[in-house]
């Protein structure tokens, strides 16, 4: 129950962001230093949850199977692989690695 | 003019079917991370943001607290802000339709606008983009949802794998340059440092931190980071493909 709770405030924090942006006077638009912060801010937070979610086992660093899934996606992504296939070749790098048994 | 017969339409259509698919990738991973059917759809829906959704997940399935998901989900949908005064100064949505257009505004209809000159065919691409992804990409959510859950095991199959892909491939677009680059790394090893010494979910924030303060003291251009998870195709045709 506690987690609709938080779904929902997510939705409505995402669409009061948005709308936020359509509200606001357009000299705010001069200010880049808003429009570089969340540039950063969405690099930063890819490039941490990538890594969480390939290392991270709750609050312990795992080095497992998806360690390869990052290196395919990588290999996939540098010869222009479109999205949907690197994730399935991620997924299918991990079940493979598992199925040899490791972890 | 027809709609079919805007080249803004078809690009945004072509935008719009090539982020809907990927729809299914979020549905599976959204009910193997701990939500059900109807909080992953709820997701697509109400927070319509493709990053701040796997984000809201990704933390979650790392073990996170919903609030830790909540903040790393908010956090990432900021740059949609920045889209909205953008958009409303090209668009200019008046009444309820601006309420509208708030809703639609994201990585992918800010950029099959901004890829047009002419203002008819600015409005065109954003609607046909932004009203087109919405739809396809909540229909393929609750197609991967229903993948997800038939599954069984998610690691079995290597969700885990799939969601380590799917973060890197958001990424990977915003990595033109040596300073977005610079950006990532220093954020992945900041991240990759806290996580046994804070709870799941805080490492993100931390890493969100040192993302900002670059930013905020870095002189890089203004627009680092802000590029589509998806390319508009005559853009992506500008020397980048052949």
């Amino acid at each position: 129950m506690i987690t609709w709770l938080y779904v929902l405030v997510a939705g409505g924090v995402a669409f009061l962001t948005k709308l936020v942006g359509y509200l606001v006077p357009a000299t705010l638009l001069k200010r880049r230093r808003m429009t570089r912060v969340a540039g950063t801010l969405t690099i930063g937070l890819l490039a941490s949850l990538t890594m969480i979610n390939t290392l991270a086992n709750g609050q312990q660093l795992a080095f497992d199977s998806r360690i390869g899934s990052l290196a395919v996606a990588l290999l996939a992504l540098l010869l222009r692989a479109p999205f949907l296939v690197v994730v399935l070749l991620g997924a299918a790098v991990a079940a493979l690695l598992r199925l040899a048994g490791l972890p | 003019m027809r709609l079919w017969r805007s080249p803004a339409a078809r690009t945004g259509a072509s935008v719009a079917i090539a982020t809907g698919l990927y729809g299914v990738s979020f549905g599976a991973l959204g009910v193997t991370s701990g939500l059900d059917f109807w909080q992953t759809q709820a997701l697509s829906l109400l927070l319509f943001s493709g990053g701040s959704q796997f984000a809201f997940i990704g933390v979650l399935a790392g073990g996170g607290t919903p609030g830790a998901a909540l903040g790393s989900a908010a956090l990432l949908g900021i740059r949609n802000a920045v889209y909205g005064m953008q958009l409303n100064a090209l668009i200019r949505p008046t009444g309820w339709l601006r309420l509208g257009a708030a809703h639609v505004t994201i990585d992918e209809s800010m950029a099959t606008t901004s890829a047009q000159r002419d203002p008819d065919e600015q409005r065109r691409a954003f609607w046909v983009t932004g009203i087109g992804i919405f739809l396809l990409w909540n229909a393929f959510t609750a197609l991967g949802s229903l993948l997800g859950t038939a599954i069984g095991d998610p690691k079995t199959w290597g969700l885990d794998g799939a969601a380590v892909a799917a973060f890197l491939a958001l990424l990977w677009p915003r990595l033109k340059g040596r300073e977005p680059a610079a950006i990532a790394v220093a954020c992945a090893v900041a991240t990759v440092l806290v996580v046994p010494f804070v709870p799941p979910g805080i490492p993100v924030l931390v890493a969100a931190l040192v993302a900002a303060v670059w930013g905020l003291a870095g002189a890089g251009p203004a627009h680092e980071g802000l590029e589509p998870d998806v390319e508009p195709p005559h853009r992506a045709g500008e020397g980048r493909m052949p």
